[in-house]
């Protein structure tokens, strides 16, 4: 087991090298730069635009650039976003317990409904539950978010008055942000209302992002189930007698929770993908719009430590994924 | 056995039911602006960004003088009177007594706004020594790109009251630079208690001002708390508190109108405002922007530098079906490369009417029947074109009607800003222009002057007649004199014809009908002294 976590985190280090070349690269490829844009229309001369370029460094040749990006790195510094001159660490901690709370309830909201959604499926295949699990799963996968988004807005906030419109939290509530989870902070405040309002507000944005991974998860899980429930262990536990529950519920499912977890793992991306566009329709103050606003104005410090950051999260995700299978599956561990 | 069962049941019910419990309402008298972005920081000056400008310049700070709210005139602000010398060079500002800067959890003044400040304000953003040129990056773009640093000789405080701008040169749109965002005059003790805190960056993230609201807090990405400065010199706000909650999208923004969640909201969707303005417990208040979308020549390539060739294709072109087309009725034709909201705005020139048969002979008759010519159209929605290829298309179907073949290229944005400068550029192009401060020099030399050749120039057009009015202009302060050269300029500029004016759009503000006396600013801000909501 030992031996299999450090080969894991052997391959961190690469890793992070490739993407801290791609995210450094990236944005450098897109044409234009942070200071002709922010000279938009106006324009300005070419003897202040040298000396701005100098100013930032942006003039020297690139692996230079590069270089000074990483030993920055190495040194846990950032630099500075370009649009706000504030430091990009800062700027992302600022940001990123709202995406990490919206990503957790997406996820469990995900787990809790497309994991039963799966099993249902899967035991009752070709039946109508599994004919109208997955073909909703499908729609779900298909829709677009923003669509989906609007559509789940206009509906139950608009129409029926029954979930606020978008934001984090009713602007009546005014309380220090300590955690910067508004579940927590909210309770902690004490003040009447702020919890159910933080849990309100989380409703929609939850189901628009929670809605892809849940339908991927209904579906990896129902394969999953097949394949093992098809198996000849499952086939003698039931000759002998034990009841579907414990049939479905702990020996099929524990081993094919191992294709399921993976599709887990790999979900934290499609999350924090979907965040961009979840954030941005209900106004949720997180890094997937920051990233994005940060593109379309080449603030090239921030795309940089912001890709960085995210790709550090997915890997470490990802690392959990796999020492998670050296639990479920001794084979494994023993290699 | 049951009774825990029972317990965790009801447990249950009651916490699912305390989900739904609502905490006190909203102050009634608490104004939610629906914001549509982030402000880069809260101090104007080294910023470009409107957003940023409302969330701080517009409502936090004043400035010697300001724009009368919803107007271009400059009126005295925290300066009660000037004095301009005769050789226009001395601008003497007497300011106003007991202005006080706001008090709020993170700074109390000792003392009233003084000739200190006001020289500090300028320093910082013009002297390298100053300790605050530095403190956010430098670049202090307005204060550049009004060519500040050419144009300012020295500024003194010539006693606590009075301060002394010293020019390098006659220059009458002085007066209306001072108004614009970046002019805003920050507290020198505020500035200096956060250097000595080691806090520099203070000054830009929790502003002191001394304008109808202070800053109370921001919860980055989300929600900008101010509250009424009591002691505003111009009359305190009436209201309780004033929210902007950002909201990046237009539809849900006006989602949150509809639910009363917020009360103003900036740039709606063009598709929602039929709508909006059908919507009872709304209102959509309209003005014409101060802006211009124009077709820009290029007057240094043939056969573009041939005048008959211009006002042939402007002649081609139809305005009003662009109008529908592009703007679904949110804007209106300009005739003139000034908007008609700025004054000296010459109401007596003709547009050049749109006669397709005419164009044709002109053409023929100028030898290029059968033109190939490129449009450049914008990648990006921006205040004077909400949709440049669309715009394109419109023109490349009217010019093909007069023999001119059209290929619409487009660029990505900052590629499109540096690439239209150049002087050799194949091609006209499709751009616009919003007013900075009101003052006609800042179209017609920005856009048209000499100088801005191979700059913000893009017809790269250098007409001495024109270049010689609008010069003249810089020099002279009355503004009547002013206004017969500007006149003039448009008159010349319609002869020559280096664009096509296309259009000025119109600015939309959808807000709900309790909000009174909310005025839309031409500069594209959003303003909130002055505002108060009906019970």
């Amino acid at each position: 087991m030992f031996g299999y976590l450090l080969r894991r985190l052997g391959t961190f280090v690469p890793t992070f090298i490739g993407v801290s070349l791609v995210s450094f690269l990236f944005i450098r490829l897109l044409p234009g730069d942070p200071i002709m844009l922010m000279a938009g229309e106006r324009g300005m001369s070419d003897e202040r635009y040298s000396a701005l370029l100098t100013q930032f460094g942006y003039d020297q040749p690139i692996y230079l650039q590069y270089w000074d990006y990483v030993v920055g790195i190495l040194q846990g510094d950032l630099g500075v976003s370009f649009k706000t001159k504030r430091p990009v660490w800062d700027e992302f901690f600022a940001l990123f317990p709202a995406t990490l709370e919206l990503s957790v309830c997406a996820m469990a909201f995900a787990l809790l409904l497309g994991l039963p959604a799966g099993i249902v499926a899967a035991v009752n295949r070709g039946k109508w539950p599994d004919q109208l699990l997955m073909s909703t799963a499908l729609v779900g996968y298909s829709m677009p978010i923003f669509w989906w988004a609007l559509l789940l807005i206009i509906y139950f906030s608009g129409v029926l008055g029954w979930t606020p419109v978008s934001g984090r939290m009713s602007l009546q509530y005014f309380f220090p942000s300590g955690t910067g989870f508004m579940l927590i902070d909210s309770l902690v405040s004490g003040q009447k209302g702020a919890f159910s309002s933080a849990v309100q507000h989380l409703i929609l944005p939850t189901i628009v992002l929670g809605t892809i991974p849940l339908a991927v998860i209904a579906r990896q899980t129902r394969s999953a189930m097949l394949e093992v429930l098809g198996e000849d262990y499952v086939r003698t536990a039931r000759a002998k007698g034990l009841s579907s529950l414990r049939i479905n519920g702990l020996h099929a499912l524990r081993n094919a929770m191992i294709p399921v977890i993976t599709v887990i793992g790999l979900q934290v991306g499609t999350l924090m993908a979907g965040a961009i566009l979840t954030e941005t329709i209900f106004s949720w103050p997180g890094i997937g719009k920051w990233i994005v606003d940060a593109i379309g104005s080449r603030d090239y410090t921030t795309v940089q430590g912001g890709l960085l950051m995210i790709a550090l999260i997915v890997m470490v995700v990802n690392l959990f994924v796999d020492i998670t299978y050296g639990f479920i599956n001794p084979k494994i561990r023993a290699r | 056995m049951t009774r825990p069962r029972h317990f965790a049941l009801g447990t249950l019910a009651l916490g699912i039911a305390s989900l739904f419990a609502q905490g006190a309402a909203q102050a009634a008298g608490t104004l939610v602006y629906c914001s549509e972005g982030s402000p880069e920081g809260f101090d104007p000056a080294p910023w470009t960004a409107g957003t940023t400008f409302d969330a701080s310049a517009k409502n936090v700070y004043n400035r010697l003088v300001e724009f009368d709210r919803g107007t271009t005139n400059v009126v005295p602000g925290v300066a009660k009177e000037w004095t301009v010398s005769d050789d226009g060079l001395e601008y003497t500002f007497t300011l106003r007594e007991g202005v006080k800067f706001q008090t709020t959890d993170f700074f109390t003044p000792t003392r009233d706004m003084n000739a200190e400040d006001v020289v500090f304000t300028f320093d910082r953003q013009g002297n390298t020594d100053n300790p605050y040129f530095d403190y956010v990056g430098g670049q202090w773009e307005y204060y550049n790109g009004m060519s500040m640093p050419d144009l300012i000789s020295s500024i003194e405080a010539v006693d606590d009251m009075t301060v002394k701008f010293t020019l390098t040169r006659p220059e009458a749109p002085m007066i209306a630079n001072l108004a614009m965002d970046f002019a805003s005059i920050l507290s020198k003790e505020y500035a200096d208690a956060m250097m000595e805190a080691g806090t520099p960056e203070m000054l830009n993230q929790q502003p002191i001002g001394t304008g109808p609201f202070a800053f109370q807090a921001y919860q980055k990405d989300a929600v900008i708390r101010y509250l009424p400065h009591a002691e505003y010199w111009n009359g305190p706000s009436d209201l309780d508190a004033l929210i902007f909650a950002i909201t990046p999208d237009a539809s849900v923004r006006y989602q949150k109108l509809k639910a009363g969640e917020c009360h103003v909201m900036p740039y709606p969707n063009p598709a929602d405002v039929a709508e909006m303005k059908a919507e009872e417990g709304i209102e959509v208040l309209e003005q014409e922007g101060l802006n211009v979308g124009y077709l820009a020549y290029n007057t240094q390539v043939a056969p573009f530098d041939n005048v008959n060739v211009r006002k042939a294709l402007n002649m081609a072109i139809d305005k009003q079906a662009i109008l529908d087309v592009v703007f679904q009725g949110a804007g209106t034709i300009a005739k003139n490369p000034i908007p008609p909201t700025i004054w000296s705005y010459n109401e007596a020139i003709a547009d050049d009417a749109y006669d397709p048969e005419k164009a044709k002979e002109m053409l023929v008759a100028e030898g290029v029947d059968g033109l190939d010519m490129k449009i450049w159209a914008m990648p990006v929605q921006r205040p004077y074109n909400p949709n440049a290829r669309r715009m394109a298309e419109v023109m490349q179907a009217d010019l093909a009607k007069v023999d001119v073949n059209v290929e619409i290229v487009s660029y990505e944005w900052a590629e499109y800003l540096d690439k239209s400068k150049e002087v050799g550029r194949d091609g006209a192009v499709l751009l616009g222009w919003t007013g900075d401060n009101g003052d006609p020099d800042n179209f017609l030399a920005v856009l048209l002057g000499c100088d801005a050749v191979g700059g913000s120039n893009r017809a790269q057009w250098c007409h001495q007649p024109f270049e010689d009015l609008i010069q003249q202009a810089k020099l002279v302060s009355d503004q009547d004199e002013r206004t017969a050269l500007y006149e003039q300029a448009q008159t010349v500029f319609k002869e020559q014809a280096p664009w096509d004016t296309i259009a000025h759009s119109v600015v939309q503000v959808p807000v709900r009908s309790e909000v009174e006396d909310f005025r839309i600013d031409p500069f594209g801000g959003f303003i909130f002294h002055g505002v108060s909501l009906a019970d």
